[in-house]
């Protein structure tokens, strides 16, 4: 079930669009922004808000990989994997990453805090390797660094 | 037309077509996969690549996609440039290499779309060595079957689920190399048109389950063009036969009825052909074993001697086995096989259309309508392929939309963008909420008298002479004048509506509103439906209601009773039945499966099913269609009108005609309304290049293995003389005229969209012209109307009235005998208004015993909030209903 505040912040984009299908991704945003994630159950009820099939909004969800279909950590942390950090340095990065959290791609921690995925370039290729960590962007990422950067995360 | 010039050849082709389709009906190969005549282009797989030079001068040219080039004027292009060449062969290679290359145990294979593709373009040698990506298949119910790793991602399969029928339970999921096409949780397809994913998807991502069961790869099955059974519209298949069991139905392409597809029902319905119910033996009193011919056929003429005989024909019976019985028991002892109130609606609507004005439209015609009013019909239920039809009808006004904007209408992409969810009118009266609901600009709900009423209201808005029913409340009269309006605003309406709401006056209102727009000189026109694959071929030959056949024969004291391919228990109440068949001696049947009524024969006769007998069909537009015996059984199952010469032969009363075309000719000759119908086909000594249309590929395997249990020696072929057909791979292979199409195949085209190299112009008219003939056209040009306006519905005080629902899956009498069917059909039901539901305390999926007529059901609850008050909506052809639909009653 999609709770009230959810479903009023989804209503008010209806105005913003000619037909309610089209506010599907900002739904799909409101929801993920309340829950971290869009469920099996959430997709149906989206369904139903937005009068399309369960197969159209999943449709649209899956395709973005931005909305995420399986559960995520509190944090998620977003690795650039495109070809201006792999020149400079994004294996020692992600291996740094993945000793630290005891994760790999695709993985949450055991504590919940963090799920690492990569993403294919955040458009900051000079100052790579980079990343994201919930909403925020780091650059000329070191071992040293990350290790600063985490520990902030609580 | 436009002057263009495809390898260095100058044609004249359409500029409103694409460049493929102009390369590709001048018969050049050119490699595709997302593009489809019937879906437009989309330029998604990039495999139609073709070099298109400036002008005369330029040598170089550049590399275009042909399905997304207009075929404008001065175009010159090369299909076979090394540049093309090259691209197309980086494509395919490309494209394959997530694809696991399982062709030998994949049921495309022999006929998939992919290889013949993957061949021309020349990719004979795999050079990817990684690891492939995988997927986890679907369940999709008993149609369909899901193996979404051979997936090339052409997108064709959402298209035509999603944007042709009308479906929004599957859909593609994900991105880049992980796209996915399923549902977004495994279960049943819903659409009733699920089957055409099948021949739609190119590879064998998409297969026909009920194949897989007994699966045969197509150069092994014997194959016949064939005509639909399973409801009205007559579409047209080609069916596969092996080892004696007919193994799937196909499409066969006819421009003016099905093109391209079927529905669910006409695809997977087949199997009452193989079924275990199947009667293959002689049985006479007293022998329930069986007995053999010569004896089933000397008691037969011994207790026939002297007595009175009177024949029942029927609806789902070939034309030329009802002439047959006619001719057998006389004129005057003949019944069409249906009960009073079905063969008056029957005949009303037949009538309608040959003394009417309003031209009958074949579905081809539906395609082009401009705006639609349904009156008291579930399209989707009761004649599934006009309703797919209508789907496409209803784009007719918007699609100029995409003209105004400069966007040629195969530009499949922009169209649908500039379009969206826009629609023409489509307007619905129906007694419950049908299939087409979902595009309908207004539905109305309520029983059949005031959907006849709200239908003469309509009439009366278009054509104020006619009278306006009296008593309507101003909601409807605005929806009157709202569909009058839409009606004359488009050039091209089309009334639909039939006999399935068991209404006279609805069939009426809908020829009134029909004449009204002819009158107001709209190019209209009139499509009726009805219940079973000849119900107009037996309402057009006449005969008697059964009611009249069975009280005169109480008077005349026949003594022998025939019934041919008919369960009367589907037609009148169980217990009129019974005592009308318990007035003769002898009742002799000739059926292929058990019913109800075989039950109660003294004598059984074994006959042919469609897929064992030649015959024709005149399908709800009027037009006669052939269809061919698809092999030769092993039981002595002959055509139902072969089995009634030999009756006739068995006893004082011989029959003169022997072969298929004698009765055929004969029904043309001797009845003016049949005129023409011996010559739709080629006749039986037909050749080409001396010999008769193989039914079998020439790569046809295991012929001398598969009767070795028989006979070491190759058995003798047996003689078709019923057709220019034979029976083995004996016979020529090529093209054929189109209505003796065996199989569709062309040089480097196994699949079926070898159909390119049959047509005119791909998605056209076939070489030859399409089979078939109308037999019904509008002749009297002046109008006529019926105006007989029936008082509104009452709420009845003895019980809820009945209104007959139709199922897809569960009405229709033969596809029910099929396990995949019957796995889609339910249980029978009750339709109530929640306020009648309430009163009886029910809620649904309650189990209920309902009585009509005295007729006791157990039935399923279901609360219909679109049903009237005071209507309940029961299942139609379930067993153990009713057929009679009278008032029904219940206890809790």
């Amino acid at each position: 079930m999609l709770t009230a505040e959810e479903i009023h912040e989804i209503k008010e984009e209806f105005h913003l669009y000619p037909y309610k299908q089209a506010a599907c991704i900002e739904a799909l945003k409101v929801v993920q922004k309340h829950r971290r994630w869009v469920s099996d159950e959430n997709v149906k009820d989206l369904a139903e808000l937005l009068e399309m099939s369960a197969d159209e909004i999943d449709s649209v969800a899956t395709f973005y990989n931005l909305i995420y279909r399986r559960p995520v950590g509190k944090y998620v942390i977003l690795l650039c994997d495109s070809v201006s950090c792999y020149i400079m340095g994004l294996e020692t990065v992600l291996q740094h990453l993945e000793r630290t959290l005891g994760i790999k791609y695709g993985e949450t921690t055991a504590d919940d805090r963090f799920t690492m995925l990569p993403v294919p370039c955040l458009g900051t290729c000079d100052h790579a390797p980079a990343m994201i960590v919930g909403k925020d962007l780091y650059r000329d990422l070191t071992p040293e660094k990350i290790d600063e950067i985490l520990n902030s995360y609580k | 037309m436009a002057k263009i010039k495809i390898n260095g050849k100058e044609l004249e082709v359409d500029p409103n077509k694409n460049l493929l389709e102009a390369s590709i009906s001048a018969g050049f190969d050119v490699p595709y996969f997302c593009w489809h005549p019937k879906l437009g282009s989309i330029g998604s797989c990039r495999q139609c690549a073709v070099v298109k030079y400036r002008d005369e001068n330029d040598k170089v040219g550049r590399v275009v996609m042909s399905c997304m080039e207009p075929a404008s004027e001065g175009s010159i292009i090369s299909t076979e440039a090394p540049q093309a060449k090259e691209f197309r062969a980086n494509v395919i290679e490309a494209l394959m290499t997530n694809h696991p290359h399982d062709c030998p145990v994949c049921d495309e294979g022999g006929e998939c779309h992919l290889q013949d593709m993957t061949v021309m373009s020349g990719h004979t040698n795999r050079r990817f060595e990684f690891e492939k990506r995988t997927h986890n298949n679907q369940y999709l119910g008993p149609f369909i079957n899901h193996e979404m790793n051979r997936c090339i991602q052409c997108y064709r399969c959402v298209r035509y689920y999603r944007d042709y029928a009308g479906g929004d339970d599957l859909n593609v999921f994900s991105s880049r190399n992980r796209v996915y096409f399923g549902r977004a949780s495994e279960g049943v397809l819903e659409s009733e048109f699920s089957g055409n994913l099948v021949e739609v998807c190119p590879t064998g991502v998409f297969t026909d389950k009920t194949l897989k069961k007994h699966h045969t790869r197509k150069w092994d099955l014997t194959t016949a063009p064939s005509i639909c059974v399973h409801c009205s519209v007559g579409c047209n298949t080609i069916a596969g036969e092996r080892y004696g069991t007919v193994r799937r139905i196909y499409s066969r392409y006819n421009e003016q009825v099905n093109g391209y597809f079927l529905c669910d029902r006409g695809r997977f319905g087949y199997e009452f052909v193989n079924s275990d119910q199947r009667i293959t033996k002689y049985i006479i009193p007293g022998s329930t074993e069986g007995v053999s011919k010569s004896a089933a056929f000397d008691f037969i003429s011994k207790s026939i001697k002297g007595k009175k005989v009177i024949g029942v024909g029927s609806p789902r019976a070939s034309l030329e086995t009802n002439f047959a019985l006619k001719q057998f028991v006389g004129s005057e002892n003949f019944s069409v096989g249906l009960s009073k109130r079905d063969y008056q609606l029957a005949k009303l609507a037949v009538d309608t259309l040959i003394n009417g004005s309003v031209k009958s439209p074949s579905l081809k015609d539906v395609e082009k309508s401009e705006s639609v009013f349904v009156l008291g019909e579930d399209v989707t239920q009761t004649a599934p392929m006009l309703a797919l039809a209508i789907r496409q009808a209803i784009k007719n006004l918007v699609k100029p939309k995409a003209d105004k904007a400069g966007i040629p209408q195969w530009n499949d992409a922009p169209v649908r963008e500039i379009i969206q969810s826009a629609h023409g009118p489509l307007h619905i009266a129906a007694p419950v909420a049908t299939r087409l609901d979902d595009v309908a600009t207004t539905t109305y709900f309520s029983a059949p008298e005031n959907i006849a009423r709200l239908g003469y209201a309509v009439a009366h808005f278009i054509n104020t002479k006619l009278v306006l029913p009296s008593g309507l409340t101003d909601e409807v009269k605005t929806l009157a004048e709202k569909i009058a309006n839409d009606l004359l605003s488009s050039d091209k309406p089309l009334i639909v509506s039939g006999v399935h709401c068991k209404s006279s006056e609805v069939i009426k209102a809908a020829s009134d509103v029909a004449t009204a727009l002819k009158s107001a000189g709209k190019s209209v026109s009139l499509s009726y439906t009805f219940e079973e694959s000849n119900s107009v071929g037996v309402t057009m030959l006449d005969g008697k209601p059964l009611e009249e056949l069975f009280d005169e024969a109480k008077s005349s004291k026949a003594g022998v009773l025939v019934i041919v391919e008919n369960d009367l228990y589907r037609r009148l109440g169980k217990e009129k039945i019974d005592a009308y068949l318990s007035q003769f001696e002898q009742i002799i049947v000739l059926d292929h499966n058990e019913t109800e009524t075989t039950a109660k024969a003294t004598v059984v006769l074994p006959v042919g099913t469609f897929s064992e007998a030649d015959g024709t069909f005149i399908n709800q537009e009027g037009r006669a269609q052939r269809f061919y015996q698809v092999f030769v059984p092993e039981t002595d199952t002959p055509e139902s009108w072969r089995r009634i010469a030999e009756l006739g032969n068995a006893t004082e009363k011989p029959f003169i005609e022997n072969s298929f075309f004698d009765f055929t000719s004969s029904v043309a000759n001797s009845l003016p309304q049949f005129k023409g119908i011996a010559n739709i086909a080629p006749p039986p000594d037909f050749k080409v290049l001396g010999q008769k249309v193989a039914r079998e590929s020439i790569r046809y395997s295991g012929r001398t293995a598969m009767k070795a249990n028989i006979n070491i020696h190759e058995l003798k072929p047996v003689n078709d003389i019923d057709s220019a057909l034979s029976f083995t791979m004996e016979g020529y292979h090529g093209e054929a005229p189109s209505a003796l199409t065996t199989s569709y195949w062309s040089p480097g085209w196994n699949s079926a969209q070898a159909i390119n190299k049959y047509q005119i112009e791909v998605g056209g008219a076939l070489h030859g012209g399409d089979p078939g003939l109308r037999l019904i056209e509008p002749t009297v040009d002046k109008e006529s109307y019926f105006q007989t306006i029936p008082e509104a519905f009452k709420i009845s005080a003895k019980g809820l009235t009945t209104v007959p629902v139709y199922r897809i899956f569960g009405s229709e009498e033969l596809s029910t005998k099929s396990p995949a069917i019957i796995e889609r059909s339910g249980n029978a039901f009750i339709g109530l208004h929640p306020a009648d539901a309430k009163r009886a305390e029910l809620k649904n999926d309650d189990k209920l015993e309902i009585s009509i007529g005295g007729q006791l059901a157990t039935v399923n609850v279901i609360i219909m909030n679109e049903l009237a008050e005071g209507l309940a909506g029961v299942s139609a052809g379930y067993k153990g209903v009713n057929p009679e639909m009278s008032e029904v009653t219940f206890k809790k």
